[in-house]
């Protein structure tokens, strides 16, 4: 048998290979409204081909999802996408994008505080927004603000100054 | 990605039931959170053997798919996405290889519950850098 159909050495990494001792692994979760750019932003960071789980949008959502701002867009996110990013040897984050619309499944609980707070964050700006949640707590954030197919991520504060760039402009 | 309809070499699992593979169980004695890493446990006198020997005839090619993987360390949300199985499944198989002294599986080196402040500002300073 073979489950093959992926790239082992894509994006390898030094840490990859020295199995004596793992770098600490933590992650964020990119939250925010209908095409916003979660799976574009995650696509942008992630040094692997991110994972991507996605359906074309049906019938069914369509009552659900608002198109008006993206006429073109013919897929939502139904799962996790993910990324990786080696930020040091000894310090990889995995990038998780999940629309908050959708309920979040318990491997991703840790983020629960986020989904709450970042919907009613984005109905305050107007749902052009997604909120990074770091490290599956509220004790820092930023919001990401994402305009068109301008990927440029600008940082606006929402509670903790200092996290407020948390966000690479790309 | 369209599953074939017989036991072949490109088959894949999608007409296994998840429950199958894991004998029903849904529960795992190890902490696997989507971004704990995991890792082969090098058995160098067993290189060949883990790919063709008893072992890797004895047991389900799912077992065999995630010892192959795990070569690279990498996180459980990883081998999930890549082996196409849920994260459930992955997680009692990955458990059941921990258990069987094949895979190594790491703390995330942080606690469950908040990270601290200091490794938020280490994850900060370094998306700054990139």
């Amino acid at each position: 048998m073979d489950f093959a159909g992926f790239d082992q050495q894509d994006g390898l990494q030094d840490w990859q290979t020295e199995h004596g001792r793992a770098p600490i692994s933590t992650k964020i979760v990119v939250a925010g409204g209908f095409g916003v750019g979660k799976t574009t932003f995650v696509g942008a960071v992630s040094e692997i081909q991110p994972l991507t789980t996605e359906a074309v949008m049906t019938q069914a959502s369509e009552a659900l999802d608002d198109l008006a701002a993206t006429p073109d867009k013919v897929t939502t996110t139904v799962a996790m996408d993910f990324g990786r990013i080696t930020l040091e040897q000894d310090l990889v984050l995995y990038v998780f994008g999940r629309a908050y619309g959708l309920a979040y499944p318990a491997a991703i609980a840790g983020i629960v505080v986020g989904s709450v707070i970042a919907p009613g964050l984005a109905a305050l700006l107007g749902g052009s927004g997604a909120l990074v949640v770091v490290g599956g707590t509220v004790l820092a954030y930023a919001l990401l603000v994402m305009r068109g197919t301008d990927h440029a991520a600008a940082a606006v504060p929402v509670s903790q100054p200092a996290m407020a760039d948390a966000v690479p402009a790309r | 990605m369209v599953p074939s309809s017989h036991r072949g070499a490109d088959r894949r699992t999608s007409r296994v039931r998840p429950y199958a593979l894991t004998g029903g169980r849904t529960q795992f004695g190890h902490v696997l959170l989507v971004e704990t890493l995991v890792a082969t446990i090098d058995r160098p006198e067993e290189q060949l053997a883990l790919t063709r020997g008893d072992w890797a005839e004895r047991v389900m090619p799912e077992f065999r798919a995630i010892v192959e993987l795990c070569r690279r360390m990498r996180s459980v949300a990883e081998i999930s996405a890549l082996l196409r199985m849920p994260l459930g499944v992955v997680r009692v198989l990955i458990s059941d290889l921990a258990d069987q002294g094949r895979i190594r599986v790491y703390g995330t080196g942080h606690g469950p519950g908040s990270p601290d402040r200091a490794l938020l500002e280490r994850v900060l300073s370094g998306l700054r850098r990139l």
